[in-house]
């Protein structure tokens, strides 16, 4: 969404920014392919998945008629309610602790964008980006494993007690896999904010110092809403990722243990794939994309409206 | 404005931890990978020796060769596609004037927020009834799809961006808008279609629920997907676990050491794929 805002203006003042639109019929050809594939691939299954969602449906047999039934269940059906609870949960674990992460050091490091190596940092930072989260799943799996690194080094520092099978323990599944999303999040922030931050005016700091203003001052005047669209898209991105969070809960728990690390999108394959409630399962996949499109909207609220 | 030295060094640190703590999981992997069979790794002791065999092993049991070719396919296949697709897409957004242009675009766009979750079931019905399930054009298709927003979107803006006098002038010497898109446009965004095929490779390598639900036999399975079946099956092997995740995950982390640059920029540059 944050894409969004900035197309809108640019969709409204082409003419100075590239080559001046001339009325053309033959543009259709040129959009067909891609809005054909768009069209059979994408657009007419959401539809239909819309429609679904509002009938009882096991995959096989005829479809009875559900009205808002499916919808009504996500609400009170105690499971999905359970799942779209950790898909909160999750969020904070995803999205909240690595901005808030990434605007600290930011601002510890606010000068440090122009430093030499910058770029090595910033490569590394930014790996657990690229790799596939299965990958992701397997390592952290084997750090959370019964022998494996974390309960090793809780034992070398004397905290043996401590020491659990961090995934299959009800109290802890949930906050563990979180902070695999953490992890990865972290970088994506870091590198964003860092970037922001190199852009920002050299003079507004000078300023700011010259006016007395301290580490804190500093940062809340002058690196906070220098960062303000970068903080949009960085919200928008593990907001997103935490409410769609399939890959890594089926790897590392499959939901488990229990109930205890569902997810929604876990839930929606398991019924539509496994349990035969498709139509549930259709109004699971339903309301988690309304539920992206309307925090997405509203993050792009935060983002600064950009100069023409 | 000078930086002091002691400011510099905890600067320095930070990064470093920060660094570090990035490549704790991986680097643990990687060091799984080369233990030997049979040998216990306690924390981040060195193995006794490096062995590759791990590779090999994992390699064969996982039955990765064919895992790892199903993904070249698919991401080059869906690359190519997409490039194409959305080039042409993009032109037409980006120079031409139409009825519903505006429209069109927010509906291209959607594809850039709506998760696979929303429409992934009925297109699995449609795909199986269509008898697609199971082949590679129930690969390539859906995440073409699904790669055809953000393509059309960074396309049209590379387009947006390029000198309009340059292509008056083409147009001046009676180019006609094919050729204005393939002899002027196409050969300065190169760049721009490196940075986005990278970008779509990645995406298209990782993706883990499509082909989850697309392809129920081994013949089609991609390599995340073959891990994911590979962990389900040695759950308490970790050395030939680790050496198949170092396979799946080495090609995209090495495109990415290749073009980081490219990577970083474009997924900054507000690529928020849904």
């Amino acid at each position: 969404m944050a894409v969004l805002t900035r197309t809108r203006r640019q969709a409204r003042t082409p003419a100075g920014r590239g080559p001046r639109p001339r009325r053309q019929w033959k543009a259709y050809l040129y959009l067909a392919p891609a809005l054909l594939v768009l069209g059979v691939f994408l657009l007419y299954p959401l539809g239909q998945s819309v429609w679904i969602s509002f009938f009882h449906w096991d995959g096989l047999t005829l479809a009875t008629w559900a009205g808002t039934e499916n919808y009504v269940d996500i609400v009170t059906d105690p499971r999905t309610r359970a799942a779209f609870g950790h898909a909160v949960v999750l969020i904070a674990f995803f999205s909240v602790l690595p901005v808030v992460f990434g605007l600290l050091l930011t601002a510890v490091m606010g000068r440090a964008a122009r430093m030499r190596g910058l770029g090595f940092f910033r490569t590394v930072i930014f790996l657990p980006q690229v790799v596939a989260s299965v990958v992701v799943a397997t390592s952290w799996l084997a750090i959370y494993a019964p022998d494996g690194l974390l309960n090793q080094l809780l034992r070398a520092v004397g905290l043996g007690v401590a020491t659990r099978s961090w995934l299959g323990d009800f109290g802890t599944a949930l906050p563990a896999v979180g902070l695999v999303g953490s992890w990865v999040g972290t970088g994506l922030c870091l590198v964003l904010f860092l970037t922001g931050a190199a852009q920002i005016d050299r003079e507004l700091y000078e300023a700011a110092r010259l006016e007395g203003a301290g580490l804190f001052r500093e940062f809340f005047a002058v690196t906070l809403p220098g960062l303000r669209g970068q903080v949009a898209v960085a919200l928008t991105l593990t907001v997103v990722a935490a409410l769609k969070t399939f890959d890594l809960v089926y790897v590392t728990t499959k939901g488990g243990p229990g109930d205890a690390t569902s997810v929604p999108a876990l839930l929606a394959y398991e019924r539509a794939f496994q349990t035969n409630q498709v139509g549930s399962a259709c109004a699971i996949g339903i309301t988690l994309a309304v539920l992206i499109l309307l925090v997405s909207l509203l993050i792009s609220r935060v983002q600064p409206r950009e100069e023409d | 404005m000078r930086i002091g030295r002691v400011e510099t060094t905890l600067n320095y640190v930070l990064l470093a931890v920060f660094a570090v703590g990035a490549l704790v999981p991986l680097v643990g992997v990687l060091l799984s990978a080369v233990t030997p069979e049979g040998e216990l790794r306690v924390g981040f002791d060195l193995p006794s020796r490096i062995s590759p065999e791990n590779f090999a092993s994992a390699w064969q049991e996982g039955g990765f060769s064919r895992y790892m070719v199903n993904s070249v396919l698919v991401a080059v296949g869906v690359v190519l596609l997409t490039g194409l697709l959305s080039t042409l897409a993009g032109y037409a957004f980006a120079t031409m004037r139409f009825p519903g242009r505006t429209v069109l675009f927010y509906v291209t766009l959607l594809g850039l927020m709506l998760p696979v979750e929303s429409f992934v079931i009925p297109l699995y019905y449609d795909l199986r009834g269509w008898g697609l399930t199971d082949t590679y054009w129930a690969l390539l298709f859906p995440q073409t799809a699904q790669s055809l927003a953000f393509g059309t979107f960074w396309m049209r803006n590379y387009f947006l961006s390029y000198p309009a006098s340059v292509l008056e002038a083409a147009r001046m010497d009676g180019a006609t808008d094919r050729a204005v898109l393939w002899r002027v446009l196409v050969p300065s965004a190169r760049p721009a279609l490196a940075t986005m095929g990278l970008l779509i490779a990645m995406w298209t390598w990782n993706e883990f629920l499509l082909p989850l639900v697309m392809v129920t036999g081994e013949t089609w399975r991609t390599a995340p997907l073959g891990l994911a079946f590979f962990q389900g099956q040695h759950t308490t092997q970790t050395q030939l676990l680790a050496a198949a995740a170092t396979i799946v995950a080495v090609p995209i982390v090495l495109l990415y050491l290749f073009g980081q640059r490219r990577f970083i920029a474009g997924m900054l540059s507000g690529a928020v794929k849904g």
